[in-house]
């Protein structure tokens, strides 16, 4: 949903730990160990901010600084803190903060909302903010009663005493925000859970996504706001030569053409004049160095560099000596893929005197201020950028595309003793801008789930060449580097596996022995599955595991492919491995979500160059999983007293080559390169 | 100007006739409940009943809804199968994202509306038009049947 930000000089708040409502409530603020250490790297102390009030009518509310894209934070940072503070559930709401170094994500130490970190990283946190309130609520009912808060307990939003007196929690913010609060707080033991872990707490955002109420990006309109839309050149790193705007100014309710760097911005009345008139405009283009790019010589260039190796990521034993007795090779390659949120990309910026007011649908509030400031600047009104369906699919940020070459080795018992990986894909690291390539020149995304082979193979070697076809924009996709890594990677031991005329799934086993959870998670998706089991007639199984983002994630995909070749996916079982978890409910979901994401990708997703241009840029060539091709979905979750793992991204990676995997087991047909109806 | 009337009331708008209606309900009236997803009847984001038929707002121009009776997501919630709809909806805790669930709400409604009973293959019917990034399918069949029994008993 929607985040509101404001850009100021000034403080908008002196908290200290505690302090009191307007109207007499309690307000508990505190810092998160990000802003922490953002604040230290400025030589500043760091600043407390509000992220819990409890008020008279016994409301609680949750201040958010993480976006709620679908995965259910908005519920889960809430029940971190309920769970501790003894909450009334049906009394919680959640609300999205602002732009604020306060809200720097534990993880990256900056505010944003991504690589399945917000329950990792606010676990702790956030439940030490429920008990430091708890605690304070307890000290103000046993001041009131003049008793030992030794002899208090809580329950619901109620304080009760061993008399049997009770207080609620609005009667007592009032006092408790007058109170010091604890140093330490003693945070439960998991054997004391009673909403974490627990299925059955339901979403706090359902009822206003199902009404058209909640309020999304787009969904901003201010005083004498303006649209743009922008022409953007159709090569990448093209520029406008000649703009002639006389045909776009002339289209009803057309305002102001406003040449751009990235392009030509057309601001209208509304969305739709303003697309009208960038329609009309006439503009020649500069198509620059891209101009003959192609996909065909992009995947010439990946295979070039992963043929010839690079830096060296991992090295053990001595893969150049081994001899195996039997030897497998393969290319495996991987396109761009657009993120097609079903959202359009959209702004809104309001250039005022004393500052800018953004408003954006976004995963990093702290890095994402500015573009859009020129804009409306110039137009001294606010201005909201809308992309089309067109724009967004064709406006890069893709998921890099990758090709990698592998050698598999068995010995004469068909043993696995050889794994080799040679990747080649732009670097992610360096096209983030907030990143640098390591000194070892491996990019990070460009090999995780392939480096992190956990497969016990005695000599493996993976290395990474930077490959920059055009240039392109790339950036991180749902699970990143492992959504094509892990495709490679378990597919190629599939290819092992049958290259030893051993079970995929036995074969993996076999070689997971110092993994236990990669071997848990796999077991209980092939128990659940019924691995070895009969199938009806055509229908064929895959398996994959992948460990991701903390959590360790199995896939079983039953497939049958039709007279045409057409793969039709039946049914997915995952076991999924991530820790305790908050929301049983929301894990599952989050699963179910990442395989239908996954799986859009592995049929149908491509971003291919023809020209210079991209060759998709609606759902019609960049299809979407519809309901009628939706598999049934079974997740089951590995019962654990472990950390919490991340869970928006780990059941995204598996799906592509348990699909394949199954697919092969059909027809004797490998699938090397993705998408599989490419 | 056009009239229309929307969700039972009657709005005058200053727009050119082939004006897309999914721009005139949220560009001039701020009826932001229905989505822009695709700009081309792709994706069904942008659905609304046209004296109760599901069509695409998108690709509908606003001088074929004059004279005629538009439901939004908005006032959805007034007829019986629209509510019947919305309380499954949020009993399922079907939206993950949310951006889509309007279009499949304002498709759904208008399935139950014609068919109390829906298979599913009906449903596959009804709803492959409606695109989910999210992957809510399941639960969107799942909370389709559970309105059905609802609104049978009711």
């Amino acid at each position: 949903m929607i985040m509101g930000a404001k850009q100021m000089n000034i403080s908008r708040r002196e908290f200290l730990k505690t302090s009191a409502m307007a109207g007499g409530g309690l307000i508990i603020g505190f810092t998160l160990p990000g802003a922490t250490r953002l604040a230290q790297a400025a030589g500043k102390e760091a600043r407390m901010s509000a992220y819990l009030r409890i008020a008279p009518n016994n409301g609680i509310t949750v201040v958010c600084g993480l976006s709620e894209m679908g995965q259910g934070v908005h519920t889960a940072i809430p029940m971190l803190v309920a769970e501790e503070l003894d909450a009334d559930w049906s009394r919680v709401r959640v609300e999205q903060a602002g732009v604020d170094q306060a809200f720097a994500n534990p993880i990256f130490g900056m505010q944003a909302t991504g690589g399945s970190t917000s329950v990792r990283g606010h676990w702790e946190p956030m439940r030490k903010a429920g008990a430091t309130a708890r605690a304070m609520l307890i000290a103000a009912a046993a001041e009131t009663w003049k008793a030992d808060a030794a002899d208090c307990r809580t329950e619901r939003g109620v304080v009760i005493h061993k008399s049997g007196r009770k207080l609620s929690y609005g009667q007592l913010a009032e006092k408790a925000a007058q109170l010091k609060p604890p140093a330490d707080v003693k945070l439960k033991d998991p054997s004391q859970f009673t909403l974490l872990g627990k299925s059955g707490t339901r979403r706090l955002d359902s009822a206003a996504k199902s009404t058209g109420k909640a309020k999304f990006g787009l969904d901003v309109y201010l005083p004498g706001m303006l649209t743009a839309v922008i022409a953007y050149p159709p090569v990448p790193g093209g520029k406008a030569a000649s703009v002639n705007d006389a045909k776009a100014k002339a289209v009803p309710g057309v305002r102001q053409v406003v040449q751009i760097p990235s392009g030509v911005a057309v601001l209208a009345d509304g969305y739709w004049a303003a697309k009208l008139g960038r329609d009309a405009l006439e503009i020649q283009w500069d198509h620059g160095a891209n101009a003959s790019l192609s996909s065909e010589g992009i995947s010439k260039m990946l295979s070039a560099g992963a043929a010839a190796g690079g830096a060296v990521g991992r090295n053990e034993g001595d893969a150049k000596a081994a001899t195996p007795a039997k030897t497998i090779q393969a290319e495996y390659e991987a396109p761009y893929l657009s993120h097609s949120c079903m959202e359009p990309l959209n702004c809104t910026a309001w250039v005022k005197k004393d500052g800018v007011e953004i408003w954006a649908g976004t995963q990093s509030q702290g890095p994402a201020q500015g573009i859009l400031s020129q804009v409306s600047k110039i137009a001294g009104k606010p201005v909201k950028l809308v992309y089309s369906r067109e724009d967004d699919t064709r406006g890069y940020f893709y998921r890099p595309a990758s090709v990698t070459r592998m050698t598999g080795g068995l010995d004469a018992d068909g043993r696995a003793t050889l794994f080799t990986a040679s990747v080649a894909s732009p670097s992610i690291m360096e096209g983030s801008h907030f990143m640098k390539l390591p000194p070892d020149g491996v990019d990070e995304f460009g090999v995780e789930g392939i480096r992190d082979c956990p497969y016990d193979i005695p000599n493996l070697r993976v290395e990474y060449s930077r490959q920059e076809p055009g240039a392109l924009q790339v950036w991180f996709w749902r699970s990143v580097g492992h959504s094509q890594n892990s495709f490679f990677l378990e597919s190629f031991i599939d290819e092992l596996a049958h290259a030893a005329g051993k079970d995929p799934f036995e074969f993996r086993r076999s070689l997971l022995g110092k993994q236990p959870r990669y071997k848990g998670a796999l077991e209980l998706a092939a128990e659940k599955a019924g691995w070895g089991k009969p199938l009806p007639a055509g229908v064929h199984r895959g398996i994959a595991v992948v460990f991701s983002f903390g959590s360790w994630c199995a896939e079983v995909a039953e497939v049958s492919v039709g007279q045409d070749g057409t793969p039709k996916v039946h049914r997915v079982v995952a076991a999924v491995d991530c820790g305790m978890t908050v929301n049983p409910d929301i894990v599952k979901r989050q699963i179910e979500s990442a395989v239908v994401y996954g799986l859009t990708a592995a049929l149908y997703g491509k971003i291919t160059f023809k020209d210079g241009r991209v060759e998709q840029s609606n759902f019609h060539d960049y299809r979407m999983l519809r309901m009628n091709e939706m598999p049934a979905v079974e997740v089951h979750i590995v019962p654990s007293t472990e950390a919490p793992g991340g869970i928006g991204e780990p059941g995204t990676p598996p799906i592509a080559p348990a699909v394949a995997n199954a697919i092969f087991a059909a027809t004797g047909k490998r699938i090397r390169k993705l998408p599989i109806l490419g | 100007m056009v009239s229309l009337v929307v969700n039972g009331k009657t709005r005058k708008v200053d727009a050119a006739p082939d004006t897309p209606l999914l721009w005139v309900l949220r560009d001039s009236l701020h009826l932001t409940g229905t989505k822009f997803g695709c700009g081309i009847a792709l994706c069904g984001a942008c659905t609304v009943h046209l004296d109760g038929q599901p069509v695409r707002s998108c690709s509908t121009p606003v001088s074929a809804a004059a004279g005629k009776k538009v439901t939004t997501v908005e006032a959805i919630g007034a007829t019986p199968a629209g509510k019947a709809v919305q309380a499954a909806w949020i009993r399922h805790d079907v939206p993950q994202c949310g951006y889509c669930q309007s279009g499949q709400i304002m498709s759904a409604s208008a399935l139950l509306a014609r068919n109390r009973a829906p298979t599913d293959a009906d449903i596959d019917e009804a709803m492959s038009g409606n695109v989910c990034r999210c992957g809510t399918y399941n639960q969107i069949r799942a909370a389709i049947k559970d309105a059905a029994a609802n609104a049978k008993r009711a």
